[in-house]
């Protein structure tokens, strides 16, 4: 699959919730799409699922426009954080449902995803609890074996150990079929090691696109004393700088042999810690000559 | 072998050392299968091809060999290669730090050496 974004604009009345984001996705990769609240991550994905239009710009799948067309749509799989269902909907109906719209569904997942996540199939979804409800949509998202499946913040209410179980299904089921997986979330720690590549927007724009291992080989934070530090990064974009009793870290884009060969300390950045960085405001227009 | 894998390194290289310090301590032998990448993802929770890329080094330096279908399995040279390669590594990862540190405490040259020699003593005890 494949997945072209050209000069994307959205905007509601004056505010831009994308401005002219240019992109590309291709191939059966896992991408986390991160940014901070209001980045434009779910109006991107709106977008792509067909759920609502772009102000101007262009959004292509395989070649043809998402919005209103269900050749597109029944290949798109999109699961939010909720009200992905009709209230009055049973369970059991819901997945029926799934399975009429995905033509790859898998009812036998479905089926063995309810009983791990004891799902009653005759409830309706009024009565389930908001950690149910997104098990739910954990459920039918990973079943549909859509060729694109999109997860936006999918376990509002889900513990530590139901997320756990969806990784791990997540996984084995890309595992045994590949296919693209837009992963969006702010539990950025638990499962950036699970990305591929990453994407970070900011305010509407697109702030960084990388693969994962890249991201952990390039940008790096160099750890030693203040002149030794300085001067390593004297021709470099430093991203952020902090000083703590006569040492010096800096996240940087550098040669990692060469910061050791200076005698400094070197680590890659967790993913978290980067969007962070990437996005801090007041840091904003520095980072604009990043990308 | 570690359990869990952290963000301070690249993910691929975390892989690869795992699978060189099996092999060199003997865990994997010559001629055994080493796990798989979908193994590697399944445990470490990590993309797939993250663990293909590490797998994929070891196979361009001669470590692991591709059995079509079967697996990937630690070649003849294996355990050869890779004490050589940490052979020339020892001095810069192991030394240098050693005499850094050393310096920092200010520990003579005559102090160090009676302490290596303290060492094999030890082992002999």
């Amino acid at each position: 699959m494949k997945i072209e974004v050209r000069q994307l604009t959205k905007r509601y009345k004056s505010q831009f919730a994308l401005k002219d984001v240019t992109f590309t996705l291709e191939g059966s990769k896992i991408y986390g799409l991160l940014g901070r609240n209001g980045a434009g991550k779910t109006t991107f994905m709106d977008i792509l699922a067909g759920n609502i239009f772009q102000t101007s710009g262009d959004i292509f799948i395989n070649g043809e426009k998402p919005f209103d067309n269900r050749n597109v749509q029944a290949n798109v799989c999109l699961i939010k954080e909720g009200n992905n269902f009709k209230k009055e909907w049973k369970v059991k109906e819901i997945v029926r449902l799934y399975g009429f719209f995905y033509p790859k569904f898998d009812p036998r997942l479905a089926v063995h995803l309810l009983k791990a996540y004891n799902l009653n199939p005759n409830a309706k979804v009024k009565t389930l609890s908001k950690g149910m409800e997104s098990a739910l949509g954990i459920t039918v998202g990973l079943a549909s074996k859509a060729p694109i499946t999109i997860f936006d913040e999918p376990y509002i209410g889900l513990d530590a150990a139901a997320r756990k179980q969806f990784y791990d299904v997540m996984l084995e089921e890309y595992e045994n079929e590949r296919r693209m997986i837009i992963f969006s979330t702010h539990l950025i720690d638990e499962v950036s090691l699970m990305f591929e590549e990453v994407l970070i927007l900011q305010q509407g724009k697109l702030a960084l696109q990388k693969s994962a291992d890249v991201l952990r080989e390039k940008i790096i934070s160099v750890t030693g004393p203040k002149e030794k530090v300085q001067k390593f990064v004297t021709d470099k974009q430093v991203i952020r700088k902090k000083e703590f009793m006569g040492l010096m870290t800096v996240y940087t884009f550098g040669n990692r042999q060469e910061a050791e060969a200076q005698g400094l300390e070197v680590q890659s950045i967790p993913t978290q810690d980067l969007m962070i960085e990437l996005t801090e405001k007041e840091r904003e227009d520095r980072h604009e000559a990043i990308i | 072998m570690k359990s869990i894998l952290d963000e301070t390194k690249p993910i691929f290289l975390q892989i690869k050392e795992q699978l060189e310090d099996s092999i060199i301590s003997g865990s994997i032998k010559t001629g055994e299968r080493v796990p798989s990448t979908n193994e590697f993802a399944s445990y470490y929770k990590i993309n797939p091809a993250t663990a293909a890329k590490g797998i994929n080094e070891l196979v361009d330096e001669s470590i692991l060999y591709k059995r079509r279908g079967v697996g990937m399995f630690v070649t003849e040279d294996a355990k050869q290669i890779l004490i050589e390669k940490r052979r020339q590594s020892f001095y810069k990862n192991y030394l240098l730090p050693l005499k850094n540190e050393a310096k920092k405490l200010q520990i003579s040259q005559e102090e160090l050496q009676e302490m290596v020699e303290r060492l094999e003593q030890d082992d002999e005890n």
